[in-house]
């Protein structure tokens, strides 16, 4: 069995491994006549993220909150309306840097199990063998990577190649789904709920896996999840998303020790905990999520923040280094004209 | 809501200039000069040209369907070329008569399929759910225009009991309620309405069957609900669904009664048409094709906007 | 004559993506369970019985479906030498049953056929593609749908003439949007799985795509739709002989002899109703077999 030999690395470590700048996608909604006053879902706005290698950077936030489309924008299975993207230093879908083709080798994205997530016409086999035929592998050697591929994710090639995604569980369905990301040889591995249709205790073994996987495969990984659990468990930096924009960015240490967000606060507070003494001292959140189609002017979250004030809705606040991490809030950064910010 | 009606009519414009460009296209389609259709061949060469520029027919294509969409917006579908008189009131008359018969098979059909999908779907006995499933399919699968002429054969022929074809008593015109006129109904009727019978009564059955299969049943069930009062849930939850198939087959039956009205010398659209193609009256054949047509997207529309109205899971606007 | 909506046909749950049995592939399982379907069974029996007599016609003895006889017409059936009598101008109608079989079943299907390759490669590419290339052709299918198929086909047929051709032309343009129709709704729900997605994640060619992922999955809700419409077919080409805007005499075909057969009504009512026999035993067939491959597809258990 080969070892699996990373992709060229170029720019060594500081380099980060992806860099996303402005990306901005609106989706249409209907309405309007003849496409006048159509709608549209503001689903990511002016993010900007990026991603150093060998890390895993988690993101979390509410359903709706845009995750799920930042993971596509990344991997181009949507374009983005405006922005950027660089790979290891190497501007993508630009005329002097790399095909989205070419992206799409180096990036890859495990979905979440979903009875779709697997083409339920063609076995294991031949789903783990569709990438790298896709790529010109020659059928023989296609068919021992799938081996290869289904011993590294803990399935007995013997048992499971012949085999029909109905006939497995769902743990076994998620292992595919990885084996399926990890064909092509990726640097990045973008697991989107990867883990969250499952049963705690499969949940558990996949979770371990994901990290021996990491380690032994030289991976990054970009987890994108609603469980704060895991989230916490499993990343180096987390990135705290609201309503399409960043609000927080930090070590998981800082965010899940020291949230300075009131969302993030708010989310962690949220969370039931098994000690009894620890009661929840921070405001919950208030009203419902606001529409994305028309969100807050200003601080998108300021319509459910226990803190908010005039210039919360007449400026958008940007992210601010505050030491540890960054966040975007009036709060933190001084002179903003928040009462509670400190003076300028 | 108003909105939404709308935006549909909107959208319908441009699909309806594709039908007026399409109905324009089947004069074209035809094998031969248009001209050849109103004079004989042998007629002298300057008749023929006077007649070409009369009708427009020397002018370039798209000269000739706008000044023929624009007379005919404006309620003038030309003359009828075997009988002379203006298109739209032989087109008018004849859809009247068209529209009795159709009132009366789709309330047949429709009352019929109601009851029928109604008991299967509810029936304990897998024979009265095999009995209804065999009449739909039965309705569905026989060729139409051939039952009626089995009609035809038992009721007229061999019983002499029901008038085998027209409107009316010999050479009447315009139609009377009276037990005359009703009899010469019946058999039209009958042949009418078995696709649309076996089409809704399937379509009831299947989604009153699925109503029933889910939750919320169970859940009225166990609140003790009357079984009189489930089945009113049931219906309502069904019915967007069913209003929809039956509409759609109300316009198919106006649109489609062409070959019963032959079998029984109807004197409807359907009749019309089949006279006017074998005439080569082709202002006839476009004047009563636009008509059915329009009717036929005008009741989409409106079945579109009733679903809308009946089912709150649709998105309005 | 009705070409049902496919969306109200077919439900919401158009593509089941669960296979049947363990181990086996999803065809396979179909044809399993069509072969125990003992209505299938029959259907496919009648079927297969009448498409041989139809095309070993030539060779099974039958006495000349043409040749006319001014003495021997309107026999009834029994009559020796005539097992099912003689028509209005004496030919043999048990000959032209078999022999109407040809030109009916061919008007039947053909279309349909036609329809499938055109409005399914249309309807796939529209579901596939989206954006403005399924605007274009889903609107260019609305103008046709705007016509009852019914209207549509005499209106086609009026214009074009009679005869097998125009005939033949004219029912594949009706059948078109609705098999386009079908086609795009199922394409694009299958478009929208997860799977779909990894696919064009792992930079393989949309044709690629299309053939190992997308085809699998949605021929078998639009062969089901076809097959359903076959029995329209056959039924609406012979209205158009009856109506003597399709084949023409001396063809023999049903749907043409329903017609030529009416002025026997008074003398030999079996006789004339005998082709609508012909045409209701087949439609009938289809009908059920197209029910049993839905069947057998939507698997559940």
């Amino acid at each position: 069995m080969d070892t699996v030999v990373p992709l060229e690395d170029r720019g060594g470590p500081a380099q980060p491994l992806l860099l996303a700048r402005g990306l901005r996608k609106h989706f249409p909604v209907g309405g309007g006549i003849l496409g006048r006053g159509a709608k549209v879902v503001r689903a990511v706005d002016d993010l900007t993220l990026s991603v150093a290698k060998g890390e895993t950077l988690g993101v979390v936030g509410e359903s709706g909150c845009g995750k799920s489309t930042v993971a596509r924008l990344l991997i181009r299975l949507i374009r983005p309306d405006r922005g950027s993207m660089v790979l290891d230093g190497d501007p993508v879908d630009e005329p002097h840097g790399i095909t989205v083709n070419e992206l799409r080798r180096q990036v890859q994205m495990v979905f979440q199990d979903s009875y779709a997530s697997l083409n339920p016409r063609l076995t294991i086999a031949e789903t783990l063998a569709f990438a790298p035929k896709a790529h010109g592998l020659p059928a023989a050697e296609a068919r021992e990577r799938v081996r290869d591929l289904l011993s590294k994710v803990g399935l007995d090639p013997n048992n499971y190649a012949e085999r029909y995604p109905h006939e497995l569980s769902g743990g076994q369905r998620q292992r595919v789904n990885i084996a399926r990301a990890l064909a092509l040889r990726p640097r990045l591995v973008i697991l989107d709920e990867a883990v969250s249709a499952l049963d705690k205790s499969v949940e558990a073994q996949v979770l371990n896996m994901l990290v021996d996987l990491k380690t032994e495969l030289g991976l990054t990984y970009l987890f994108i999840s609603h469980d704060l659990n895991v989230v916490q468990y499993l990343s180096d930096r987390v990135l705290v998303m609201y309503l399409g924009k960043i609000v927080e960015l930090g070590p998981v240490e800082a965010i899940y020790g020291d949230p300075q967000h009131p969302y993030t606060r708010a989310l962690l507070s949220a969370r039931p905990s098994m000690d009894p003494r620890k009661r929840t001292k921070e405001a919950p959140i208030q009203g419902d999520p606001p529409n994305p189609i028309d969100p807050p002017s200003g601080c998108r979250f300021r319509t459910r923040c226990p803190f908010a004030e005039d210039v919360c809705a007449k400026v958008e606040p940007l992210l601010a280094d505050t030491g540890r991490q960054e966040v975007a809030c009036h709060m933190r950064v001084a002179g903003s004209g928040h009462s509670k910010a400190t003076a300028a | 809501m108003f909105l939404y009606a709308l935006r549909r009519l909107i959208y319908l414009v441009p699909v309806a200039f594709g039908v007026s460009l399409l109905v324009f296209a089947l004069v074209h389609l035809a094998p031969g000069d248009p001209i050849s259709a109103i004079v004989p061949p042998d007629a002298p060469k300057e008749v023929v040209d006077k007649l070409k520029e009369y009708y427009g027919f020397d002018k370039p294509l798209p000269v000739q369907y706008f000044r023929w969409l624009g007379v005919t917006l404006t309620g003038d579908f030309g003359t009828s070329i075997g009988t002379g008189r203006p298109v739209a009131s032989e087109v008018a008359s004849a859809f009247g008569n068209t529209i009795i018969l159709a009132i009366a098979a789709t309330t047949l059909a429709f009352t019929l399929a109601v009851i029928l999908g109604t008991a299967a779907a509810y029936a304990k006995s897998r024979i009265v759910d095999r009995l209804v499933t065999l009449i739909s399919l039965v309705g569905v699968s026989v060729p139409h225009f051939w039952l009626a002429i089995v009609l035809v054969i038992i009721f007229a022929v061999e019983l002499g009991a029901l008038p085998p074809m027209g409107m009316g008593p010999e050479n009447s015109t315009g139609w009377r309620l009276d037990s005359a006129h009703l009899a010469h109904m019946v058999l039209p009727t009958i042949a009418l309405s078995v696709i649309p019978l076996g089409v809704v009564t399937r379509t009831v059955r299947s989604t009153i069957k699925e109503t029933l299969s889910m939750e919320f049943v169970t859940a009225l069930q166990a609140k003790g609900m009357s079984d009189a009062k489930i089945l009113r849930h049931v219906l309502k939850n069904a019915a967007p669904t069913c209003l929809a198939v039956m509409g759609l087959q109300a316009g198919n039956l106006i649109g489609g009664s062409i070959l019963i009205e032959t079998v029984f010398a109807w004197p409807g659209t359907g009749f019309l048409l089949n006279s006017a193609i074998f005439r080569r009256d082709l202002p006839i054949l476009q004047g009563t094709t636009l008509v059915l047509a329009g009717f036929f997207m005008l009741l989409n529309l409106t079945v579109d906007v009733i679903q809308t109205m009946v089912d709150p899971r649709i998105k309005r606007g | 004559m009705t070409i049902q909506s496919p969306s109200l046909e077919l439900g919401t749950a158009l593509v089941q993506p669960i296979a049947a049995a363990a181990g086996r592939g999803y065809w396979q399982s179909v044809a399993r369970r069509l072969r125990r379907d003992p209505v299938t069974l029959v259907c496919a029996g009648v079927l297969i019985l009448l498409v041989a007599s139809a095309l070993a016609a030539p060779w099974l003895g039958l006495a000349d479906p043409y040749k006319t006889s001014m003495i021997r017409r309107l026999y009834p059936l029994g009559s020796p030498g005539h097992l099912l009598g003689t028509d209005e101008l004496g030919r043999d109608m048990l000959a032209r049953l078999i022999y109407g079989g040809r030109l009916s079943l061919f008007m039947g299907v053909t279309p349909v056929v036609c329809a499938l390759l055109i409005g399914g490669l249309l309807g796939i590419t529209a579901g596939f593609v989206g954006g403005k290339t399924n605007m274009a052709i889903m609107r260019v299918m609305d103008v046709f749908y705007a016509f009852p198929s019914v209207l549509l086909a005499i209106s086609l047929s009026g214009a074009m003439g009679a005869g097998t051709e125009n005939t033949l032309l004219s029912l594949t343009l009706v059948f078109i949007p609705p098999v386009c129709r079908v086609s795009e709704s199922v394409t694009t729900q299958v478009r929208g799985f997860d799977f779909v997605d990894a696919a064009r994640a792992s930079g393989a060619g949309t044709l690629t795509i299309v053939r190992v992922h997308v085809l699998g999955n949605v021929l078998g809700p639009i062969l089901v739709y076809a097959t359903s419409l076959i029995s329209v077919a056959i039924i609406l080409a012979a209205g158009l002989s009856f109506l003597g805007l399709g084949v023409k005499p001396p063809e023999p075909e049903w749907g043409l002899m329903l017609n030529t057969l009416r002025q026997a009504i008074y003398v030999n009512p079996v006789l004339a109703a005998l082709p609508g026999v012909m045409i209701f035993i087949t439609s009938i067939c289809f009908n059920l077999m197209s029910d049993g491959l839905r069947s057998a597809m939507d698997v559940k258990a």
